[in-house]
């Protein structure tokens, strides 16, 4: 009864109120971050000619208002101007905050060439250059930057190498999740369609700790596009043709965005390759088949939003069929007889030896700004990896794999960006991980064994504005990892060969071994502290100055813990080993850059100190029924691998542009004083464009790339005894193949043959003079040249 | 604003999602925790040696056995030859392939012998006058040599190598480095061919 009565006085107190139209409303505008108050601020109610300014204290006062609705428009330099509704009903008092930080707006702005951190040494692909490489591999594309290089199994398995350092060194980071998809393998490129990402930025230096602890390499982000809300829809769709694998790519994707902040995509691509042909024959069996997959839906406002993300990608990749060879012999001969044992007619057919790898990504992540603080974000994933390798198998075995692996890697993150304070960002978080592989039966002893994985890590990292062009900055990070694993050792290994029995005896399960082989139970428990420093200094308008410092620490992989089995395409067998213990590496780097649009440039040397670096490398022969294999054992040895990345642009006239890049590196093994394997050898290129905005937005650009032959190599060639021929034989396993030159020609041409939308066409030559050559970073090279000559034809409509 | 209604239908679609993502993850492919089972293997090598001659009442077989009963790696393998040869002595030769980590073990050649066309034995020997002759063809006509016939000469000591490709270049000319394939089984044992006792 006393509320009813309330409620009425309150009515008619009101109703009155309005038919007066005196109410004033008082208001504040204020700095989100900080609190600060916002001098001259300009208010409007929306619909009536009132019109202030804020004060400095940040207020403002409108008088003479009735009890209504209103609009208000609140904008201030430097600013997103803002629009809300508010109900006057009586002397009203509201608190408007606006965002006033430029780099915090690059969020919401598209940003195409913001850093991750002002102090990173980073290198960006854009939108417009990944999609010259629609028909190729996120390594291929990688492959462009000055100081990244590949490690190849044929020309599809394309693992990218940061100074020199691969699989699980660099962090692949796709969509905020760190991509999980058995990366540990020289032979497993990693799975993402280069199609999905809006961009690609490599960081080569520190700044890396959110992500991990192990980047000895780097960090590789591959980012989606943001999206501007406002109501759109849009979409394109590209096609490509090569005569070399007679095969192509077919890439669609649709976006449509809400003004209210709302955005969802949809992408899907095709590609199919016969086999490809270098120079002088066909490299039988080398085709793929891939089909992708991705979708994404979110909401974006500066307060608050969410993005929810998930990608398909299915591979079918075949393996070079003349790289499928039985032992040391047959590997001698493959290497002497300088082509491909086996050579047959063109064919899209993809036989065994191949691969088919289907790897699945989710997650949801969802943040809010909190005034005064930053913004608190929570992401879960998860990611199911399936690789199957077929092999030429005896009996009905055809379509049994020998290897059967099914990864599944699931996390949480929180996340705290504090950037209320003046000068300082800090940003902190925690991340927890669960990962799980089963090697599932495939009538041959597992190369990876089953076993459960729990990460739990902790990290802040955080910068500072020293002044106006100076920036520091710092981190720390501490990881904790455990990993249980279920895995049969020969009891003659076990007991003999690596003397388990009596280092880790508690592995033992104290079963009678079956088939002579006994069961145990490893388990190791890891735990890491890595840190991070850097210093940005900006000077004479366009030069900038960074110094980054790292300290990173790498667990041994289940590969380099527990591989034990043959690879028949290198006659080896690769064994790990349970006493590997984590690496340690200390790299520094400097950078000296100058980013301008007639003449800009960037110089970065950079040292890397690794204690305990694991390496795999040959030990000698083991005998088997097949006649002698190759061992490669993994083995631990202080590193060190220093050099420099050197890019330079210049503009020779208003539609001639110059760019050219340099990378050296030097690794060597400290222990045994003897380079370190697989580094590779010095490259440069260089680069001519033609530019004509008017012409069709016209294009024409030739380049060159060469990569000198690699001279310091570990020597570890052997004799073998050919029991045939009864003659001892010198396997040449290490030396490098001689240096090569490439020339690429490229065209391009923009058409509006529509009243919406675009026609993109695209004309392009690989390996412009079809030069024979080998790459000492392709595990093939022992059996076959590189792809030749190839025509290239692509078609993109924008609609 | 998100609509709560909105963000509910978003959620239950990630979660549908997951729920494929769960239920795509099921093809488990008969997946047994024991991974003891070594099914392509091939332990053992046995070459059998019976003498054509049936006047000679001994008529008992010589064997060249290889062994490595925990396949590559572990345990050496180790090679056993039952006999010595006698010189200017025609013998029936049969191989056998098995797996001896199964029991009973598992007889291999049925398995080369079904895929005989993409099959070949090879024998070489570093004694002279040894000859040995492929005596079985597969459905194309070519020899593959699981049956044998091994001929010696005069006596003397060194080597026998038999070698099984798979997928070899058939017909070929009689060479396994012509052959070129895969090699399934390189085996050499330390053979002697001695004069008969007169």
């Amino acid at each position: 009864m006393k509320n009813i009565c309330l409620i009425l006085f309150i009515l008619i107190f009101s109703f009155s109120y309005s038919q007066n139209c005196n109410s004033i409303f008082i208001g504040e505008v204020t700095d989100f971050h900080n609190k600060a108050p916002l001098e001259n601020a300009t208010i409007k109610l929306i619909g009536t000619n009132k019109i202030t300014i804020s004060d400095n204290k940040g207020k403002f006062t409108f008088q003479g208002l009735c009890n209504n609705v209103y609009s208000i428009e609140v904008s201030h330099l430097g600013c997103e101007t803002k629009i809300l509704k508010l109900d006057i009903n009586g002397n009203t008092f509201k608190s408007i905050s606006l965002e006033h930080h430029l780099e915090a707006l690059n969020e919401v702005i598209v940003a195409s060439s913001s850093k991750i951190e002002q102090t990173s040494v980073q290198q960006s692909i854009s939108k417009k250059d990944i999609e010259a490489f629609t028909d190729k591999s996120l390594g291929d594309a990688l492959n462009t930057i000055s100081g990244v290089s590949s490690l190849n199994t044929g020309n599809t398995i394309v693992k990218p190498m940061i100074h020199g350092l691969h699989s699980s060194r660099l962090l692949i980071v796709n969509n905020n999740v760190r991509l999980s998809d058995q990366e540990w393998g020289d032979e497993h490129a990693p799975n993402i369609d280069i199609n999905a990402s809006g961009r690609i930025d490599l960081i080569k230096g520190a700044n890396t700790l959110m992500y991990g602890s192990d980047a000895i390499g780097g960090l590789i982000l591959i980012r989606p596009e943001n999206y501007a809300a406002k109501d759109s829809i849009f979409g394109s769709t590209a096609l490509s043709f090569n005569t070399n694998g007679w095969g192509g790519n077919l890439n669609s994707e649709i976006v449509k965005t809400f003004k209210s902040g709302f955005y969802s995509k949809v992408q899907a691509s095709y590609k199919v390759f016969g086999d490809f042909k270098s120079p002088d024959y066909q490299l039988t069996n080398t085709g793929i088949k891939s089909i992708n997959a991705s979708a994404r839906i979110g909401y974006k406002s500066f307060e608050k939003g969410f993005d929810a993300y998930y990608s398909y990608v299915n591979n079918n990749i075949g393996i070079l069929r003349a790289s499928h060879i039985g032992n040391t012999n047959d590997l001698v001969q493959a290497i002497n007889s300088g082509e491909p044992q086996y050579i047959e007619d063109f064919s899209h057919h993809i036989a065994n030896p191949k691969q088919s790898i289907t790897h699945h990504l989710a997650k949801i992540e969802a943040y809010k700004r909190f005034k005064g603080l930053g913004k608190l974000s929570l992401q879960y994933d998860l990611q199911l990896n399936r690789r199957k390798e077929f092999d030429l198998r005896r009996g009905d075995r055809e379509n049994i794999p020998v290897i059967n692996l099914k990864l599944f890697t699931t996390s949480i993150q929180p996340n705290l960006r504090i950037d209320a304070i003046d000068n300082l960002k800090l940003n902190t978080g925690i991340l927890l991980r669960y990962q799980n592989n089963e090697a599932i039966s495939t009538g041959v002893n597992p190369i990876i064994p089953d076993f459960d994985k729990y990460d739990v890590g902790a990290y802040t990292t955080g910068t500072y504005n020293l002044n106006l062009n100076s920036e520091i900055s710092a981190g720390l990070r501490y990881d904790f990892s455990r990993i249980e694993a279920t895995k049969r050792y020969r009891v003659t290994d076990w007991n003999e060969t690596y003397n388990y029995d009596e280092l880790f005896p508690e592995f033992d399960s104290g079963e009678e071994p079956s088939s002579s082989r006994l069961l145990t139970f490893p388990e190791f428990t890891f735990k890491n502290t890595s840190a991070s420093l850097g210093y940005a200094n900006q000077f004479s308008d366009d030069f900038e100055f960074i110094f980054n410092y790292g300290l990173a620490s790498r667990n041994p992989n289940p590969s380099e813990l527990f591989s034990d089995g043959l690879h028949h395409s290198a006659a080896r067998i690769e064994i790990g080993k349970l006493t590997i213990g984590k690496e340690v590496a200390n790299k520094f780097m400097i950078s000296l850059e100058r980013t301008n649009q007639n003449f800009g440039f960037s110089i970065s040397p950079y040292y890397k100190h690794i204690k305990d670096y694991i390496q795999l490398i040959p030990v000698g022969e083991t005998t088997t029924i097949r006649g002698s294999f190759i061992e490669w054992e993994y083995f631990q040895v202080d590193a060190q691998i220093f050099g420099a990345d050197i890019d330079i642009h210049k503009k020779i006239s208003n539609h001639l542009k110059y760019n050219g890049n340099l990378s050296v590196l030097k690794g060597n093994n400290l222990s045994d004083d003897t380079p370190l394997i697989h580094m590779p050898g010095t490259n440069f290129s260089n680069s001519i464009t033609y530019q004509n905005p008017k012409l069709n937005q016209l294009l024409v650009s030739l380049t060159q790339k060469t990569v000198l032959k690699q001279n310091n190599y570990p020597d570890y060639n052997f004799y073998t005894f050919n029991a045939t021929t009864q003659e001892n034989v010198y396997v040449d396993i290490s030396s490098t193949p001689p240096g090569y030159s490439l020339f690429n020609f490229n065209s391009s041409a923009t058409f509006k043959p529509f009243k919406k939308g675009s026609l993109k066409v695209e004309f392009n030559i690989e390996n412009l003079f079809n030069v024979s050559y080998r790459e000492y970073l392709n595990r093939l090279r022992y059996y076959t040249d590189e792809v030749g000559r190839n025509f290239n034809i692509k078609l993109k409509f924008n609609y | 604003m998100i609509k709560p209604m909105k963000t509910i239908k978003l959620l239950a679609l990630f979660f549908m999602s997951s729920l494929i993502l769960t239920s795509c993850s099921s093809d488990d492919d008969g997946h047994d925790d024991d991974h003891d089972h070594e099914e392509e293997l091939i332990t053992t090598v046995i070459y059998t040696l019976t003498e054509k001659n049936t006047d000679v009442d001994d008529n008992s077989s010589i064997t060249l056995t290889f062994t490595d009963i925990d396949g590559p790696g572990g345990e050496n393998p180790s090679y056993a030859v039952s006999e010595t040869l006698l010189s200017n002595t025609e013998y029936t030769g049969k191989l056998q392939l098995l797996n001896a980590t199964d029991d009973p073990a598992e007889d291999i050649t049925e398995e080369v012998k079904e895929e005989a066309d993409e099959h070949e034995f090879f024998f070489s020997s570093t004694i002279s006058g040894l000859t040995i002759s492929k005596n079985d063809t597969d459905e194309d006509g070519n020899p593959v040599g699981i049956e044998s016939t091994l001929t010696t000469g005069d006596a003397g000591t060194g080597t026998l190598t038999i070698i099984l490709k798979h997928e070899p270049t058939k017909p070929n000319d009689g060479t396994s480095a012509n052959a070129g394939g895969s090699t399934d089984v390189e085996v050499t044992f330390d053979i002697s061919v001695v004069d008969p006792v007169k």
